[in-house]
């Protein structure tokens, strides 16, 4: 295996509505950010991948419009998935461990604010069983939910606490949208939205673009001071149908997180990617997190969520943290589909 | 066992989703131009080029466009197709014709329709001249503009109106 | 003095046809006949509704078995203010139902008048549509099991 390490980050703010910016003006500083995070230029990049989604548009190929923010001349290596940018980071990994490219810039984006994003999500499902009944992404998480607290594992109460860390976490970045102190009890006073949800379980909509650049470890060991390794990475998906599933422990996770290392070592952070608070629950535990381990310092996707992103900043998050030195080593988890069916762990090091 | 039954072939399943979007920052000006009548392109910082209509990024280098440039309504065919199948949707009559149209002064195309002459007289490098509508029927789109006519002069050589335009910008570059 | 931004809706249609395959499209023509089954997997456990695969070992299905008209809420969350899309307009779960001879439970909605009426062991029975087209809305929802007083 190629060694492949993080080179630079970048995030735009968090927030609910990008009014009057459009996804290439949304995506240009961030791009530049990334770039100038690496110490590079787009003249060092060997290949683009982006993940977005054209029902969060509303257009189709809107993907190519938003190349528009990167500058195709000339004409350059790129792809683009149409799912989280975590993926397009797993796309360019595995180009780099195929020997063909050294560097990646990739990037992900979306106005989720303009449509409605629970109901689009409902049209990503089984078009025969699922999607003809329209079942919004939070009343799927809450079934999710009603199950956990079935097995008597969970109480109310350990969401709202899941809650109380990202808001809590998420007053130390500038980027969050959602933030503050706040007590269970205040939580747990708050109406019911989807039960066993409330609103605060469920994350928040954002608009917003992300980036990164990967590169290969020589490239990485001549640039810079603290590389961030990415030592291992995997993602494993579970059948669609819910009822064919276990929804109360996250199994492609567990499969994952053993393939791309974690237990190998001590873990001091962890960003998961875990839209609705139970499900951070359900994830800590199929990752096998030992309770001293930080889950999500920047706030998580109950404090922020660019969708199409916010996979991607899982990985930009911890590796900011270790470049940062206040981690040597961290699990950064991606998501995709309804109530964690597809999950990708990877570990970062850094050394 | 088996199911005695035909299974169901097909079956339609439309699905309509609603969007809202808001103008971006580029776009909106010159949607309030569009209004007032005026054509608004972007000038490129990294290649001199102006771009019609302006999207806010150079689209050969990603920077950020806002030198903006009033561009004339006239300009030239780079080509054309017509339509001879109706559009579902749509409120034009078959056969119609679609060109690509440089404005005078820009360095990108745009599409819009060319009409008040016989189609088999639409030619590459023909020059054209937009028809508005009455301006109290102006809205926020380039529909404010009915079609383009031929201006009559003479056609261009395509080639020639490239090179030149890329010596222009190439001079605005360096400036 | 800068322009105000602008907004406009849209709508986007997606006109879609859809061809089930002959697996799903037996057990979606039994459904217009009010009838119901699930498919036996390689474990012998009965799926509802039908896949064609079986999710363990990948292996084809095709031996069908009949399932009943009634069972139990597995798992369900309230709707209280149906979302534009949903297909219904008043107060509904959502609910994970397993019927009998099932062996998995399948999404679906179940209606009844309040929320305090909706627990996991529910017994609910399926309300068929009047009109049916060989599609999962020609089950309309589920309704409670009432007992006889």
């Amino acid at each position: 295996m190629r060694d492949v390490a993080i080179m630079g980050y970048a995030q735009s703010p968090q927030v609910r509505e990008a009014r009057g910016l459009n996804e290439v003006e949304m995506l240009m500083p961030v791009l530049q950010a990334a770039l100038a995070d690496a110490h590079m230029t787009l003249a060092d990049i060997d290949f683009v991948c982006s993940g977005s989604c054209d029902y969060i548009a509303g257009g189709a190929f809107s993907f190519v419009g938003a190349l528009d923010a990167v500058g195709a001349t000339p004409c350059m290596q790129e792809s683009h998935v149409e799912m989280d940018a975590a993926w397009a980071l797993y796309e360019s990994w595995l180009k780099i461990q195929s020997g063909h490219i050294r560097t990646a810039l990739i990037y992900g984006f979306a106005k989720a604010s303009n449509g409605s994003l629970p109901d689009i999500l409902s049209q990503q499902l089984d078009p025969y069983y699922l999607a003809p009944l329209w079942p919004d992404s939070i009343s799927l998480a809450a079934l999710q939910a009603n199950l956990l607290l079935q097995t008597g594992r969970y109480a109310q109460r350990d969401f709202a606490e899941v809650v109380v860390d990202s808001r809590r976490h998420a007053l130390a970045n500038p980027n969050a949208q959602l933030k503050g102190e706040v007590t269970v009890e205040a939580l747990l006073a708050e109406p019911m939205l989807a039960p066993p949800l409330r609103k605060h379980d469920c994350c928040p909509i954002s608009d917003g673009a992300s980036a990164m650049v990967i590169a290969a470890g020589e490239v990485a060991q001549s640039l810079a001071d603290r590389p961030v390794y990415i030592r291992g990475i995997d993602h494993r998906m579970e059948v669609h149908q819910l009822g064919q599933r276990d929804l109360t422990t996250s199994v492609s996770t567990r499969q994952a997180a053993d393939r791309a290392g974690v237990g190998e070592d001590k873990i001091e952070l962890a960003e998961l990617y875990a839209p609705f608070s139970p499900q951070t629950l359900i994830l800590q535990e199929s990752l096998g997190l030992r309770p001293d381990v930080v889950v999500n310092p920047s706030g998580g996707p109950l404090a922020g969520h660019i969708f199409m992103c916010a996979g991607l900043d899982r990985f930009g998050e911890a590796a900011r943290r270790i470049r940062a030195g206040t981690a040597d080593r961290a699990v950064a988890h991606a998501t995709s589909g309804p109530c964690l069916q597809h999950n990708m762990v990877a570990v970062l090091e850094g050394k | 066992m088996d199911i005695d039954l035909e299974p169901v072939a097909v079956f339609e399943a439309p699905i309509y989703l609603r969007y809202h979007a808001t103008s971006a920052r580029a776009i909106t000006p010159f949607l309030h131009a569009l209004r007032r009548g005026i054509l608004l392109g972007h000038r490129s910082p990294a290649t001199g080029k102006v771009l019609f209509p302006p999207l806010g990024s150079c689209p050969e280098s990603g920077q950020p466009t806002s030198e903006e440039v009033v561009l004339a309504d006239t300009g030239t065919i780079i080509s054309f197709t017509t339509v001879h199948l109706a559009i579902p949707g749509s409120k034009l009559k078959p056969p119609f014709t679609v060109a690509n149209i440089m404005l005078d002064g820009a360095d990108q195309f745009f599409s819009h329709l060319v009409s008040g002459c016989a189609l088999e007289d639409v030619a590459i490098g023909m020059r054209v001249r937009a028809k508005w509508r009455p301006a109290s029927e102006w809205g926020y789109s380039l529909e404010n503009i009915e079609y383009f006519v031929p201006t009559g002069e003479p056609t261009v050589d395509i080639p020639t109106l490239k090179a030149e335009r890329l010596r222009l910008a190439q001079e605005r570059r360096h400036a | 003095m800068s322009d105000e931004i602008l907004s406009a809706e849209f709508e986007l249609g997606f006109t879609y046809t859809r061809s089930p395959g002959p697996v799903i499209g037996k057990f979606l023509a039994a459904l217009q006949q009010r009838r119901l089954y699930g498919i036996r997997g390689s474990d012998g456990r009965v799926l509802f509704p039908p896949t064609e695969y079986d999710p363990l070992t990948g292996a084809d299905l095709r031996d069908y078995a009949p399932v009943a008209e009634e069972g139990a809420v597995v798992a369900w969350t309230w709707v209280r203010t149906p979302r534009r899309h949903h297909l219904l307009r008043q107060p509904f779960a959502w609910a994970l139902v397993k019927l009998d001879g099932a062996d998995t439970p399948f999404l679906h909605m179940v209606v009844s008048d309040s929320e305090a009426d909706i627990h996991a062991g529910l017994r609910v029975s399926v309300r068929w549509a009047d009109e049916r087209r060989g599609a999962i809305t020609d089950i309309a929802w589920f309704e409670p099991v009432r007992k006889e007083a």
